[in-house]
């Protein structure tokens, strides 16, 4: 294999923390009391100090930056996870949000006070509107799957005002894993509907099962095959005429800033995830945000407390919103992934916003197009920023998507999100961002390539895949059947 | 565009390849009555330059030290953070990865979080602790729904001295379910007040310690009459820090601890992002809502680390699973274990000390300018205390000496009126607090 990106390097071993830990170091200076003792009483008190390690500052050093090394990120190389918008998190992001008046301030701080924090959170949230289209916004979801839960207690909470609530929701079988959790945690009965013939939710399907006891519709879009619903303005249509409301995830929606606008087409309330479209690291497992929006009549229940504008200008917060969902975290949600998402539609402002969309289309066309003679492609339907491959062609070997996407990891690539969407068998789900090269693109279709060429040659080789990683395959059944969750 | 590799003749050969005439020609699949007619109104692109100025303006207009001197705490709390841990908590290899799904290439953030769960649930005192919630509001939500999954109860007991805030949420996310929720009050020591509560049909008894008002809650007493009655006793708290000196409420017979890690080396950041913790005893780690990692062997032999138990996560029980969380805090439950590492055993006890040692020198100076404490409960670094009525403008002006004293808790209380939250952490020095009462006494 010429131009291979993965090697072999020197891998330094690392025991656990507490195994590095010595009694009698310390990896800070305490400063010394300038008070005096006030012991607490012995009943409230613990008899010994915490059963933590003790490690100097050095050995703290060497333990993290060895584990660090044993990670894959988007600054390592190309993670083109499908659906979760592995793009590159610009640096300056970074420094806007270390900036000491955004991370040191108290979310106590009297309003005349705070006008900074209020101001970006009312911008972003402007921005966010005028990018989807919808009327108005709440920044205070902390993750995507809890914007779908704001959405859904929106829905329960419009019902409820009407007298009559609905216990039944529609979610097609191409939405995210996390939709039918969240309409489940309000109390929503999830009814599945299958995707059309060419992976696009058909209007009848819809009109089928759409009645007055469901709340409405809870639709990914893009899907998550990474296909445009080209039928919602019908099915909005449909949803519409039996009272009904259409949710959208709009996780997805780094395929379409610029080209579509959500709340134009019949979406009533939809939720983003900051930290994929707008650049945010999502640091091993978050922390995200989940901002909600929604048109005008759904403005009543957003979540408290919200932004207000006085009458001289100034800004505040207030809680005087009778019709609300209430509160959904202890402050006001994840503020200084805020700062980075805002800091990054100021880097690229609406004509870089839509480029990025552009650009994101068409690096996952071209991977498309590029692999679909050597993989097979479930569906014929041109892909927006993700596509879908199989690994139907590969059964005859006995090698799977699994097998594939470990030997990828020997390339020196993050495998794609695999078996994901669960409507295609032995998915791999693609999705490059705007922020790869061609020539990145190149050498991972290449290597792709000369997977399924190993797959018919030397099938072996991918079932002990991967052979050039830190540990091979971590044996997860064990993992599961006799859980050992602590040290 | 400096985020777009692409050049001019790149983007030409690659849509000779698919095969189309145009970028636009990519689209093709959206019809056109889907399509937005017109740029966005946004403003124009900053260059990275310009883009500082702008947000070092918003960030000033911010008040933080050393302009102001803090003294209220109430759920985000001012510490000192060492230079070590956003240093290492920064790595770009930790901070740009997503969540552990190939663990043979994702082997620190594993390992790292593996260690969190430890220390954190050696600090609370239980067998099992997950990978992170949002923050310790929604950790308690959802400790609430899980008991009730637990027990086959439908109703809890939430204290009144549990942080307002965190009452919210949980009325939030119990709504749509229609469980009841029962608040119990609290007694002139400022500790929960069970007389008159039953328990009897309860789900849990929930107490926050310290409490809102500061306040140590006695947590055997409370796990005694949670259990008598065959609720769960879930225990929560928002300084964290005080977990270096006190009993851990796990060693107290809480059956379930959800708590606000910020303390633990996260900035304030304007009330997020914060660290939930929850954990809980070994025989609720299957209804626990949440991602959990766990040690295994590779195929060598060679211990690593997994995701794991993910049977009860939302991607394979879908409406079934124990709760709807997918991405949660992880790399805040990676700093927090940096700090702790940092800090160590002796580190961890001597700053709890430290913060008790401030909060009760402030204590007993505003009680010689007759503002005493309001409860009698034993206190961490916050507490209660009675103001003359005159004290409501003294604290306005003293904002604009730089002063934020003490956090007006009538809002959430009427019953304490010109009653104050106040605070001290490491960062005041003694000096700081005898200015304030020098400016304060008449």
């Amino acid at each position: 294999m010429k131009n291979e990106t993965a090697t072999s390097g020197l891998s330094l071993n690392e025991p656990l923390l507490w195994e590095r830990g010595r009694k009698g170091r310390c990896g800070v200076d305490l400063p010394g009391d300038d008070v005096p003792q006030s012991p607490l009483p012995e009943e409230v008190r613990a008899s010994g100090p915490p059963d933590i390690p003790d490690l100097a500052e050095i050995d703290v050093v060497r333990h993290y930056t060895r584990l660090s090394t044993w990670n894959f990120g988007v600054d390592t190389g190309m993670y083109p996870l499908g659906s979760c918008t592995m793009k590159y998190n610009p640096k300056t992001n970074e420094r806007q949000a270390g900036l000491a008046g955004f991370c040191n301030a108290h979310p106590l701080l009297p309003e005349n006070l705070s006008q900074g924090a209020l101001r970006l959170m009312a911008k972003l949230q402007t921005d966010l509107c005028e990018i989807t289209g919808m009327d108005a916004a709440s920044l205070q979801p902390a993750a995507g799957a809890h914007g779908e839960l704001a959405g859904m207690l929106i829905l329960h909470a419009y019902f409820a005002g009407k007298g009559k609530q609905r216990h039944k929701i529609i979610i097609p079988d191409t939405a995210h894993g996390t939709n039918p959790a969240s309409a489940a945690l309000c109390g929503f009965r999830p009814v599945a509907v299958p995707s059309g013939p060419d992976g696009i939710l058909l209007a009848e399907t819809v009109r089928d099962v759409m009645d007055e006891d469901t709340a409405g519709i809870m639709l990914t879009n893009p899907n998550t095959l990474g296909l445009f619903e080209a039928h919602i303005p019908e099915i909005s249509r449909i949803v519409h005429e039996k009272g009904g409301l259409v949710y959208a995830d709009g996780a997805n929606l780094n395929a379409l800033m610029g080209i579509v606008r959500m709340g134009c087409i019949g979406v009533d309330v939809m939720h983003l995830n900051l930290h994929k479209t707008f650049s945010t690291p999502h640091g091993g497992g978050g922390p995200g945000a989940g901002p909600v929006l929604v048109k005008k009549f759904l403005d009543p229940f957003l979540p408290v407390p919200r932004v207000i504008r006085n009458d001289d200008g100034s800004l505040a917060l207030s809680e005087d919103f009778p019709f609300s969902i209430g509160r959904l975290v202890g402050f006001f949600g994840h503020f200084l992934v805020w700062v980075r998402a805002y800091s990054y539609i100021r880097s690229l402002g609406p004509e870089g916003l839509k480029r990025a969309s552009q650009l994101a289309v068409l690096n996952a066309n071209y991977i498309r197009a590029r692999l679909k003679d050597t993989y097979h492609l479930p569906y014929e339907t041109p892909c927006l920023h993700e596509c879908v491959f199989s690994d139907k062609d590969l059964t005859p070997y006995k090698v799977s998507t699994l097998d594939v996407a470990k030997r990828l990891m020997d390339h020196g690539f993050h495998p794609p999100t695999i078996y994901f969407p669960l409507v295609v068998h032995g998915s791999l789900m693609i999705e490059p961002t705007e922020t790869e090269s061609k020539e990145e693109i190149d050498r991972f279709v290449d290597a792709m390539i000369n997977i399924a060429a190993e797959a018919k040659s030397n099938p072996d080789l991918l079932h002990a895949a991967p052979c050039r990683t830190r540990v091979t395959r971590l044996d997860e059944v064990e993992a599961a059947r006799r859980p050992c969750l602590v040290g | 565009m400096r985020y777009f590799p692409h050049t001019e003749e790149d983007i030409g050969r690659m849509l000779e390849t698919i095969g189309a005439g145009s970028i636009d020609a990519l689209f093709s699949g959206i019809p056109p009555d889907c399509r937005s007619d017109g740029a966005m109104h946004l403003a124009e692109p900053l260059c990275e330059w310009d883009l500082d100025r702008t947000m070092s303006d918003l960030a000033k207009e911010n008040a933080v030290w050393p302009d102001l001197r803090l003294f209220v705490g109430a759920g985000r709390y001012s510490h000192q953070i060492p230079a070590v841990v956003p240093a290492l908590a920064t790595r770009s290899e930790f901070l740009t990865a997503y969540t552990p799904y190939q663990p043979e290439i994702s082997q620190g953030t594993l390992q790292a979080i593996y260690e969190y769960q430890t220390l954190a649930a050696r600090l609370m005192g239980v067998d099992v602790v997950t990978a992170s919630h949002y923050d310790g509001a929604t950790a308690l939500a959802e400790s609430l729904l899980m008991a009730i999954r637990k027990t086959g109860k439908s109703r809890v007991v939430v204290s009144r001295a549990i942080h307002p805030h965190f009452r919210q949420v949980i009325r939030t996310y119990l709504k749509p379910t229609g469980y009841p929720v029962t608040e119990a009050g609290f007694t002139n020591e400022g500790i929960t007040d069970l007389s008159g509560i039953d328990l009897t049909d309860a789900a849990a008894l929930a107490v926050q310690s310290p409490n809102f008002f500061g306040c140590i809650e006695p947590l055997s007493r409370f796990a005694t009459a949670a259990h008598d009655a065959g609720a769960l006793l879930v225990a929560s708290f928002t300084e964290a820090l005080s977990l270096g000196i006190l009993k851990s409420p796990g060693s107290q017979g809480a059956d379930i601890v959800a708590g606000e890690g910020q303390s633990f080396g996260l900035p304030m950041g304007f009330g997020g992002p914060g660290l939930g913790m929850l954990g809980a005893r070994q025989d609720l780690v299957r209804t626990l809502p949440g991602r959990l990692i766990g040690k295994t062997k590779d195929r060598n032999g060679k211990p690593g680390f997994v995701l794991t138990l993910a049977t009860r996560e939302q991607h394979i029980r879908r409406e079934k699973a124990t709760s709807n969380i997918c991405s949660n805090n992880g790399h805040c439950a990676l700093t927090a274990a940096i700090y702790l590492a940092s800090v160590g055993s002796a580190g961890l006890r001597s700053l709890a000390r430290t913060n008790h040692n401030k909060a009760a020198y402030l204590a007993a100076s505003l009680e010689t300018i007759g503002m005493p404490r309001r409860f009698s409960a034993p206190f961490f670094n916050e507490f209660v205390i009675q103001a003359p009525p005159a004290f409501a403008s003294i604290r306005q002006d003293l904002l604009q000496k730089g002063f934020l004293a003490g956090l007006p808790i009538e809002r959430h209380y009427p019953e304490l009126k010109n009653h104050y939250l106040f605070c001290a952490t490491e960062t005041l020095s003694r000096w700081d607090m005898d200015q304030l009462i020098a400016e304060v006494r008449p």
